[in-house]
């Protein structure tokens, strides 16, 4: 789960860190009213959950009332589209009013749980401000990783070695390890999956202030973080996500017509591949659980349904510990139920494959069943192609 | 043969007396796995079907002499229960849990690297030798003993393969789930190095899918290590970057962790890869 870089700087603010002094704003007054208690020059930020702000216009320095005014009226309420929000807009409804910093240095810093190594890794880098897998990839030598044992936790010599790769000295290099310290810790105990601070500023005189933040919170933490769980921005998501998730579906929209419904994320995941190779365009990722009931599949239905980019299903399932009967009686009810009106390709294999077949032929609904995988694909995508 | 468990495989089921974990220990006796031992703590001297339930992990094993565990303990719990079974000597650990923390994981996979015990998952169907044992949620009946071994990271999708295999007259010498999640604690190079002595596996299919390196790494083992004919497959050809897809370890990010990258490297390193799921088991039928 993101966090919007006010969140995150909030968190962060709580446990000491070197934060902006900064107020959020959700109206243009607001936004003047903030800058005014904050003294001029400020920065006007957009809060989305997406890189590249200031790329998308969505940063602005500001010097006095009327530009204030002007950015935050430009910006509240723009559809921010970035090269990382993938060719959607996200409506901007808040911006981070900010003191402007007078910056010497930007450093670069993340703490992650690292998947290959089992580790927490600390990546720190003197390129601050810049696209961190481009300074990998072009100038790896300008990078510090240091990976840290999750049991044995963070040891002085890390943070010496953190520090010396930098090139820090004096007073800097005191305050920088003092800090790695608490981010360090905030990320073992906040059950972050993400800490970014990119950049970290040395000002002047010396001072280190954590300029822009990305934090990811590990979403099945949430149990123990519920205060974090507060945190989320359903405004942030596609709302037919938002609503799958509510029913426990996993369901990702995508932009083809051909609405599908698996049980498991593996096949899911394949599912929509071979609709690809088969000349047809998947409208989303929807994956009921490997232990689907009919209630799930009901649900299913809905969200495909409300979806009016599709035009077409395909199920399909494999039947395991849950039964491919149970799961066509399943089939049948939500079908009825949610006054199901587009065509329906099914595919049903595994446990009492052939009973399920029988029933939902008996239904009297107009599903067309396939045979295999590939006569699904191939049916789905022949149907689409005629609408 | 197979590898990790057959006919020897003592089970303990920790969480036997929940709904989930009641209804696959059923499951798995039917199928002619010996169950030996349940655990659920403060449910000790119960019984289940017959088979005796025990508050921990050092008791049961000390009553039944149970050399594997599987782990059906809801996700805030389930890490403290990988370390009792560590604890308790457990050789093989299969976790099925789905949404343990990371956190969690990064200091048990840490804790694992200590011991000799091994953990399959979590976030994962368990492992099947057919015929001989099952330790998972997996359908026994799609299942034929023979020379085949299966590696995957998926559920159902495995499913799907392995039905294949059967249907094709395939049958497998075992058939392992590594789990969805990030942090695993088996990897697909520990699965491979098992079925490189196991000489009766004659060809492996690896089923692979977006995010992470463990199928690049994997193929760099086979092209280096590996005699037997290996088929892979990578679903999420058409994934979005950036986004999640069900299993919280599929994810593409930047240009890492595609499927397209992962296929050309497995090519490179020589395996037969398959890209079209719904004819892989004719596919094998060619390879085998």
């Amino acid at each position: 789960m993101k966090l919007h870089e006010y969140q995150a700087k909030a968190l962060f603010a709580e446990v000491g860190l070197p934060v902006p002094q900064g107020r959020v704003a959700e109206t243009v007054d607001e936004a003047v009213a903030a800058a005014v208690a904050l003294g001029y020059p400020v920065a006007i930020k957009a809060q989305v959950h997406a890189g590249g702000r200031g790329k998308a216009g969505g940063i602005r320095l500001v010097k006095d009332p009327q530009e204030a005014e002007a950015a935050a009226e430009a910006i509240l309420g723009m559809s921010l589209k970035t090269a990382q929000t993938g060719g959607h807009g996200h409506i901007v409804s808040r911006v981070l009013v900010e003191q402007a910093q007078v910056i010497e240095k930007e450093l670069y810093l993340s703490i992650l749980p690292d998947r290959s190594s089992a580790s927490i890794m600390l990546i720190a880098s003197t390129e601050g401000g810049m696209n961190i897998e481009e300074v990998a990839a072009q100038t790896p030598e300008k990078i510090v990783r240091i990976r840290v044992n999750p049991l044995l936790g963070l040891q002085p010599f890390h943070l010496r070695r953190a520090a010396f790769g930098l090139g820090l000295t004096g007073a800097v290099f005191k305050s920088f390890t003092g800090l790695l310290q608490t981010l360090y810790q905030l990320v073992v105990d906040r059950d972050l999956l993400l800490a970014e601070i990119n950049p970290l500023a040395i000002t002047a005189g010396d001072n280190l202030v954590l300029l822009d933040a990305k934090v990811e919170v590990d979403s099945t933490a949430l149990f123990r973080q519920r205060d974090l769980a507060e945190l989320y921005d359903p405004a942030e998501e596609d709302p037919l996500e938002t609503e799958a998730k509510k029913y426990h579906l996993n369901y990702i929209r995508l932009d083809g017509n051909i609405g599908t419904m698996v049980n498991g994320a593996g096949l899911a995941m394949a599912t929509m591949d071979i609709i690809k190779q088969a000349g047809g365009e998947p409208a989303n990722f929807l994956d009921v659980g490997g232990g689907a009931s009919a209630e799930m599949i009901e649900n299913g239905f809905r969200i495909l349904l409300s979806d009016t980019s599709v035009s077409a299903i395909l199920i399909n399932i494999f039947g395991g510990i849950l039964r491919c009967d149970v799961l066509a009686n399943g089939v049948v009810e939500a079908a009825a139920k949610v006054d199901l009106n587009l065509p329906v390709v099914i595919r049903m294999e595994g446990t009492n494959a052939d009973e399920g077949r029988r029933i939902l032929a008996g239904s009297g609904l107009e599903l067309i069943s396939a045979v295999d995988l590939q006569d699904a694909a191939e049916k789905i995508s022949r149907i689409a192609r005629r609408l | 043969m197979s590898i990790w468990i057959d006919t020897n495989t003592r089970l303990v089921v920790q969480g036997i007396t929940g709904k989930e974990g009641l209804f696959h220990t059923r499951q798995c006796v039917e199928y002619g796995t010996r169950v030996v031992a349940g655990v659920t703590p403060g449910k000790g001297g119960q019984q289940v079907d017959g088979i005796p339930v025990f508050n921990t992990v050092r008791e049961a094993v000390a009553e039944s002499g149970a050399n594997t565990s599987m782990i059906f303990v809801p996700p805030a719990f389930a890490a403290d229960a990988v370390l009792e079974a560590v604890d308790g000597t457990i050789g093989l650990i299969v976790c099925i849990t789905e949404g343990i923390p990371a956190q969690d994981m990064l200091r048990v996979k840490t804790a694992l690297q200590m011991s000799s015990c091994r953990l399959i998952g979590p976030n994962c169907p368990g492992i099947i030798s057919p015929g001989k044992s099952k330790v998972g949620i997996m359908p026994g009946p799609i299942h034929r003993p023979g020379p085949i071994g299966v590696i995957s990271r998926s559920g159902t999708l495995t499913y799907e393969v392995v039905h294949q295999l059967t249907a094709q007259g395939l049958g497998q010498s075992t058939c392992i789930g590594i789990g969805g999640d990030p942090v695993v604690g088996t990897s697909f190079i520990d699965c491979l190095q098992a079925f490189a002595g196991d000489n009766e596996t004659t060809g492996l299919v690896m089923v692979g899918e977006i995010g992470g390196s463990a199928e690049e790494e994997a193929a760099a083992f086979i092209r280096d290590n590996l005699q037997i004919p290996v088929v892979g497959f990578i679903a999420g050809l058409t994934a979005p970057p950036g986004r999640r897809m069900g299993h919280a370890g599929a994810i593409v990010s930047g240009s890492s962790g595609t499927a397209a990258s992962k296929i050309e490297i497995m090519r490179e390193c020589g395996l037969h890869v398959c890209e079209q799921l719904g004819k892989l088991g004719l596919f094998c039928r060619e390879v085998f």
